[in-house]
């Protein structure tokens, strides 16, 4: 019953007001945003990240990591980051909106 | 799981049983999380904190209703851009949820854990995040204070001194000599006084050719160092000479009355000149104990929780954070991290190791940006590089990718300040 189940997720905020209640987001992936905008609607040439699919943003930051892609800055990013935590903030981008 | 949207409806159901007489959803009862100053790091903090849980309430402390940011600045004082183009104000902030006491914090009490505020009245809190910026050291350069500022601005706190020091460079006559005096480290924004140099003697090339720029360093080395000098010797080798410290740069007093800078070798007399001090974390830091003997406040490198008093936050230009660099990129990125960590203490858990970037970009002119970027990990009780990544722009590059950058700079600029003011 709709009314049980909203009492129950009631209990657990009393439980733990404090809880983090958005995803966590994986190590390194809010910083990105310091360019890569949010707000769809500011002007710039960078390109966004929120919604994309984690394949493409991966295998571009793994590319940009190899030196097999140019870019100005993201090729020194990218060095910053094993595959693994690279996969983790492209997955975690995808389902951002 | 949840989506994001479904637990914000959730959360208007929960807000909403608040009516009844259930006394931890009550208004007020839940974690109370205070900011001090609402810069790029605070008011990304006091954002940050309500996003990741909704449920603590936030205060924000700021002096001022109008932001005026420093990157970007210089673009001001070379004429390139208006003030108004760096002022924001905190309405999307509060909007996000976030309470606005636009009041000077004057007091901590960390045992009590209180804020005192200019009004009168005091603010509990669970959670402390101070971000208060920087001071600059009246005590730190003979013959320099308040007044002496008036005479020779520090531009180092966007807004009136930025003005100050552009109008007494549109005041010059050709021919004038301009002279900047930089610190030692640490202080705000490595790269700035050089980016400064370099778009000061753009101006003076396009407006005032006769004149000249002296960029008088208390350092050997600094920021973007190559990329920098290049450029200088490429775009303005009549316009800018930077002397070092061991070719007796440092400047060790001024008279502001003859507007002299007196170093070991030479009295340097400007027709403008732009005094950077020395820098400290902000009054508040210290009157917390936040701040250790240095003058600036080391802190826990995953949490950014104060090294010296529990339950404080400190994040930003007036904290030690090893080997990232005090800029807005710093500050915006260590905010969203502390803020992660002190809704995840708040609920009792444990806040995960993070990844930090910094990115600055620096104009050498409108058209040629240049650019230094880190990435960063906690190690031995401080942020450290991570080896192998970040560095600066190619010392050898086409015009394009300098122009690039420079584009980059501008959507940077944009972006950043949305994500903290939009």
């Amino acid at each position: 019953m709709p009314m049980m189940r909203l009492t129950a997720a009631v209990a657990i905020v009393l439980a733990s007001p404090g809880a983090a209640l958005a995803a966590d987001a994986p190590a390194g992936a809010a910083s990105c945003r310091g360019c890569h905008a949010a707000n769809p609607r500011v002007e710039t040439p960078v390109p966004p990240l929120n919604g994309r699919p984690a394949a493409d943003i991966a295998s571009e930051m793994i590319a940009f990591k190899a030196g097999q892609r140019p870019g100005t800055i993201m090729d020194r990013i990218a060095k910053g980051f094993s595959d693994d935590e690279i996969r983790a903030i492209a997955a975690w981008y995808e389902t951002q909106k | 799981m949840m989506t994001r949207k479904s637990r914000r409806t959730f959360l208007k159901g929960a807000g909403a049983l608040a009516l009844f007489p259930r006394p931890a959803l009550a208004q007020g009862a839940g974690p109370k999380v205070v900011v001090i100053g609402g810069g790029f790091a605070g008011a990304s903090a006091a954002r940050f904190v309500k996003k990741a849980n909704p449920a603590i309430a936030v205060t924000l402390v700021e002096t001022n209703p109008t932001f005026t940011a420093c990157p970007f600045s210089n673009g001001v004082i070379a004429g390139l851009r208006p003030l108004r183009a760096q002022q924001f104000n905190y309405e999307k902030v509060a909007e996000a949820g976030v309470t606005l006491a636009i009041q000077a914090a004057t007091g901590v009490d960390a045992q009590a854990k209180s804020v005192t505020l200019s009004g009168g009245t005091s603010l509990p809190y669970d959670r402390l995040v101070m971000a208060p910026g920087i001071d600059l050291r009246w005590d730190g350069l003979p013959g320099y204070d308040e007044r002496a500022a008036d005479i020779m601005p520090h531009a180092w706190k966007a807004g009136e001194q930025t003005l100050l020091l552009r109008s007494q460079l549109e005041s010059m006559e050709d021919g004038g000599t301009v002279v900047i005096s930089a610190p030692a480290n640490p202080f705000r924004c490595p790269p700035g006084p050089y980016e400064r140099a370099s778009l000061i003697a753009y101006y003076l090339k396009t407006r005032k050719p006769k004149s000249k720029l002296i960029l008088l360093d208390a350092k050997d080395a600094f920021s973007k160092q190559r990329l920098f000098q290049n450029a200088w010797a490429a775009l303005y080798p009549d316009h800018l000479e930077w002397v070092s410290l061991s070719k007796g740069g440092k400047v060790n007093a001024v008279d502001a009355a003859t507007k002299t800078l007196k170093t070991d070798f030479n009295d340097y007399k400007a027709d403008v000149a732009n005094v950077i001090p020395p820098q400290r974390a902000a009054a508040i830091a210290q009157t917390a104990g936040v701040a250790d003997r240095s003058g600036w406040c080391p802190v826990d490198p995953v949490s950014f929780e104060s090294k010296l008093v529990p339950n404080i936050h400190v994040i930003g230009d007036a904290a030690i954070m090893g080997a990232m660099p005090k800029s807005a990129f710093s500050a915006n990125a260590q905010a969203k991290v502390c803020a992660d960590a002190i809704a995840k203490l708040l609920g009792g858990g444990t806040p995960a190791e993070p990844r930090l970037i910094n990115t600055c970009y620096s104009l050498v002119a409108p058209d040629y940006g240049i650019t230094v970027a880190g990435v960063y990990k906690p190690a031995d009780g401080v942020l450290a590089d991570i080896q192998g990544a970040g560095g600066v722009s190619p010392i050898e590059a086409p015009q394009e990718t300098r122009a690039l950058e420079a584009q980059f700079a501008d959507g940077w600029f944009k972006t950043i300040t949305a994500e903290v003011f939009g």
